[in-house]
């Protein structure tokens, strides 16, 4: 697996503080994402396709906005122990998918579960429970709580969160400095750890961003969703993130995410699904995803392997070539940026 | 001197001690989960009508009238929160309005037998007053009637040990909860936590606090009336509230007592000007019979003007309100 060669920017201790161990649920010889992925390529590149160990099935799921049809997703499952990216053209559902899957927003008909349980008409919040967590598209940091109290309101299971509990601080003190303590663990490898006493709304956007990152593995989930995670982060912390997000996969996690960064689905993901118009257009590996045809036309465009400047150069040799003096029928717009 | 002395006076009153009580409620649904309650004076007069109404016409003995004051008190938190924490914030501040104004109208209008109208409920403090072990106070320049300087010390150690509780609470990992509900529900709910049900629990903690308020202005006045719990009462504790500091625990309690000692101290200085043969104020200008409204108009441009230029009130922290403009 030559993907997952490359070397962990912060190899240091993420094997530690993590819950489960280091292999997945489809352990063989190899580590768990490593057989979850070569199980991947024996799935078929068709948007519904059967996957060998879905963490997530959804079924007929419709949402409609007035006369707008946002989310009309016939099948889709999500492989577990391996990441998965969610791309598409802006409007096409992707945001409204994620609302309907963890209960943000309720479907008009339809039926999808997590690891076996349905979750049709469960409450957001035992979705999360379940161990299914989403991070939002417009970052939602808690802006009067300091950087270091929005990550412990993260943490599931505390004791001191019990209206008769909360007045008796020795009943969860101790579990307030464990908490506390992985807290900065996070932190420090989402680089805010100099951050933790400024309150989150002092942050720019891009520090939120990772700060709801954060935020969501402290409740410790199975299923890690991210709306647009990378989206205004610079290039150098987004390198590192990806290492990140690549060894949330090596502890057992499974992250879905949409994004429109296509180096980093590229980079990372071992999945692509395509939503356009509401409905699962394609779906593949990463690769089989960028040559494919419908993908190109609705999302991609046609220059979206190349470099923009480079690709303006390209058009203006033509220009020079044919002496064509306007010669826009060449430039193609870009969609892949926002 | 003596206008600085009935200021201070009323200023530690039993009156203004429901206030104060009244006020930090407020401060649990306002100030520290958002919830918009426009009907503190509901929780006030359910919990004060319910004490006294179980020691006046039913002889029970008063411990039993306040334990009936916090059931009911509790209920009408359910009763208003059931159907209005689910849905936007602005549900909740309609039902309690609402329910305000309802409970004033049954109170002065029906079961006269018990709540005798707009003479309201008395005969029940025997049991307060029984138990009293002060003499009357008579200080340097503060005199307090044994009565009253008895309901004062109970009332002024119930409002330190809430305040106690409070901070108690609102530093735990429960008070962050609620803390971040106000913030964002949404991310609240991400997390896990049951935001219906927190919302609901601080609705009912803030409510009872509401109808210890309505127990001790009722013993400091001996009587439980209607017309005390008009929707003044939930506004002036709600700038009570906003001039102290909301989400801060000593906000309410000094906001509720700069309150009336300003307008106490605001109206004996009034009604000194404009009274005597030759008024300093013309009569023209206002006269002496009118200074008890001149004094709230002045209460609210004060009001106006710490907004403006203090909008975090006294206690407030200047770094929270600059992220609100972000
Ligand atoms: N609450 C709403 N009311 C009305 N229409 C909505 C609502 N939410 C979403 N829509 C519509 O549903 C469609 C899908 O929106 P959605 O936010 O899911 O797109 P998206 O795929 O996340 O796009 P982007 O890549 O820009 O984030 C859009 O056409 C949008 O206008
Ligand atoms: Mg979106």
């Amino acid at each position: 697996m030559p993907a997952d060669a490359t070397p962990n920017p912060t190899p240091t201790p993420e094997a530690g503080p993590t819950t489960g161990p280091t292999t997945g649920p489809t352990t063989g010889t190899t580590t768990g994402h490593a057989a979850a992925a070569a199980a991947l390529a024996q799935v078929p590149s068709e948007p519904g396709a059967a996957k060998p160990d879905p963490i997530v099935i959804a079924d007929n799921v419709k949402r409609s906005f007035g006369g707008l049809t946002a989310v009309d997703v016939e099948h889709v499952e999500i492989q577990r122990g391996v990441i998965t990216a969610l791309i598409g053209p802006n409007g096409a559902g992707k945001t409204t998918f994620f609302n309907l899957l963890t209960g943000f927003d309720q479907p008009d008909s339809g039926d999808w579960s997590f690891n076996g349980t349905s979750l049709r008409k469960k409450a957001s919040h035992k979705v999360a429970r379940l161990g299914m967590v989403r991070t939002f598209q417009l970052t939602k940091v808690l802006s009067k709580l300091t950087v270091l109290e929005n990550m412990r309101l993260g943490a599931t299971g505390q004791r001191g969160e019990s209206f008769w509990a909360a007045p008796l601080k020795f009943l969860w003190g101790g579990q307030e400095d464990e908490n506390t303590v992985r807290a900065r663990e996070l932190l420090a490898r989402f680089k805010l750890d100099g951050k933790e006493k400024d309150f989150a709304g002092s942050l720019s956007g891009g520090q939120r961003k990772l700060l709801e990152m954060a935020r969501a593995l402290m409740v410790r989930p199975e299923l890690v969703m991210l709306d647009e995670p990378m989206a205004g982060v610079n290039p150098a912390l987004k390198q590192s993130l990806l290492g990140h997000v690549k060894s949330l996969r090596e502890d057992g996690m499974t992250v879905l995410f949409v994004e429109h960064d296509m180096d980093m689905v590229r980079d990372i993901s071992d999945w692509v699904i395509v939503m356009a118009q509401g409905k699962v257009i394609a779906e593949g590996t990463p690769d089989s995803i960028m040559a494919d045809e419908r993908v190109i036309d609705a999302y991609l465009g046609a220059h979206h392997d190349v470099d923009i400047t480079e690709m303006e150069r390209e058009i203006e040799q033509e220009h020079l070539e044919y002496g064509d003096p306007m010669g826009d029928s060449a430039h193609q717009p870009r969609e892949e940026e926002k | 001197m003596d206008i600085i002395s009935s200021a201070l006076h009323d200023a530690f009153s039993p009156f203004a001690l429901s206030f104060v009580l009244a006020a930090i409620g407020l401060n649990v649904h306002f100030g520290y989960t958002g919830l918009l309650n426009f009907g503190q004076a509901a929780f006030c007069a359910v919990g004060a009508y319910a004490m006294g109404v179980s020691v006046a016409s039913f002889d029970l003995p008063l411990i039993v009238g306040i334990f009936f004051g916090l059931v009911a008190s509790a209920l009408l938190a359910l009763v208003l929160g059931v159907p209005t924490l689910r849905l936007r914030a602005d549900y909740l501040a309609i039902a309690t309005i609402a329910a305000a104004e309802i409970a004033r109208l049954v109170f002065s209008t029906s079961f006269k037998e018990y709540f005798n109208a707009r003479d309201g409920v008395s005969g029940f403090t025997r049991g307060f007053r029984d138990i009293n072990p002060l003499p009357d106070f008579n200080g340097q320049f503060l005199t307090f009637s044994r009565n009253d300087w008895w309901v004062m010390t109970v009332g002024w150690v119930l409002v330190a040990l809430t305040c106690i509780f409070l901070w108690l609470l609102m530093r735990s990992p429960w008070g962050r909860v609620l803390r971040s509900i106000r913030e964002d529900e949404e991310a609240v709910r991400s997390l896990g936590k049951n935001v219906y049900s927190y919302k609901m629990q601080a609705l009912v903690l803030g409510g009872v606090i509401g109808a210890f308020g309505g127990f001790i202005g009722g013993l400091g006045l001996a009587s439980v009336q209607p017309d005390s719990f008009n929707t003044d009462f939930t506004f002036i504790a709600f700038t009570m509230l906003i001039l102290g500091g909301a989400a801060r625990i000593l906000g309410p309690v000094v906001g509720a007592v700069l309150f009336w000692g300003v307008l106490s101290g605001v109206g004996s200085t009034l009604a000194r000007l404009s009274s005597g043969d030759n008024p300093i104020i013309p009569p023209d200008l206002m006269g002496s019979d009118q200074v008890s409204n001149v004094r709230f108009m002045l209460a609210g441009l004060a009001l106006m003007l710490l907004m403006i230029y203090r909008p975090q009130g006294i206690f407030g922290d200047r770094k929270e309100i600059a992220l609100d403009a972000r």
